[in-house]
């Protein structure tokens, strides 16, 4: 069993989208001391979807009203940065929108 | 599960970012003037700073009351006299319907962006965890009293307060 070692940029993200897995999002979750729910899985599914779709990150405004999870809840599940954390566990960009 | 390993960038020797939480940094907005154009940039500015991770509150005084006032949040205008950005003459911004024109024309511009309005941004503010406060003295000198102001306001401070409120905070002034 040999992992081959998945490249982070200087900020965290993923380099390369294609090397994320669902152990992957574990892992960085684990970093941040989150340990991932099935709401935080809710959250990390729908910017995936998003990010497929519109090429580009959800910001955590549209991750809210998209993913049904409430502004509250977000916080709480990511602490500090919730757009930023949940981008980065899903394996995609950081999210551009100031929203 | 296999193990996840991970090859890190660095940035000058050092890792990019944290993964411990850093010391939260702090921010106090104070919002002066109740047009459109004005109250959003310390909105839209209290929302940035609250997703990157800060602690924030916002003060609303002087015509920013408005801001936080049941009955004036949904009637926000964009001024179309003395405002030399808005490239009309002064005579043409004054004729009547041109605020409720200017006005109607950036609400839609904002919709477009998907930037909720007034109303919705600061119950937006409230949910992230923003602190929002309205400004003793000038509720008293606009005879505004407390139960006009939106459930979302978390109390009426002085500037003496504010400031001990504000503690370590970087302070920004719209």
């Amino acid at each position: 069993m040999s992992a081959t070692p998945v490249k982070l940029d200087a900020e965290g993200f993923l380099v390369d989208g294609g090397q994320w897995t669902r152990e992957v999002a574990e892992a960085l979750a684990g970093e941040e001391r989150v340990s991932l729910t099935p709401t935080h899985w809710k959250v990390i599914d729908f910017v995936r979807e998003e990010y497929a779709q519109q090429h580009a990150s959800p910001g955590l405004r549209r991750i809210s009203l998209g993913s049904g999870v409430g502004m509250k809840d977000l916080y709480a599940l990511f602490p500090r940065t919730p757009g930023k954390s949940a981008a980065r566990i899903a394996g995609v960009p950081k999210p551009k929108s100031c929203l | 599960m296999a193990e996840v390993i991970f090859e890190r960038a660095m940035r000058d020797g050092a890792l990019g970012y944290q993964v411990e939480a850093p010391k939260a940094r702090k921010v106090a907005i104070i919002v002066s003037k109740g047009t459109l154009d004005m109250v959003y940039p310390g909105l839209i500015l209290a929302n940035a700073a609250r997703m990157s991770g800060m602690d924030v509150m916002v003060f609303f005084t002087f015509w920013g009351l408005d801001c936080i006032t049941d009955k004036e949040v949904d009637h926000l205008h964009v001024p179309t006299v003395g405002n030399p950005s808005m490239h009309l003459p002064t005579m043409v911004g004054g004729l009547p319907g041109m605020e409720a024109l200017a006005s109607h024309k950036m609400k839609q511009g904002m919709d477009k962006l998907q930037i909720p309005r007034a109303r919705e941004f600061l119950q937006l503010l409230d949910d992230s965890g923003v602190e929002l406060y309205a400004c003793g003295l000038a509720m008293d000198m606009f005879n505004r009293k407390k139960d006009e102001l939106l459930p979302q306001v978390k109390g009426v401070l002085t500037a003496t307060e504010f400031f001990e409120k504000a503690e370590g905070a970087q302070v920004i002034f719209t």
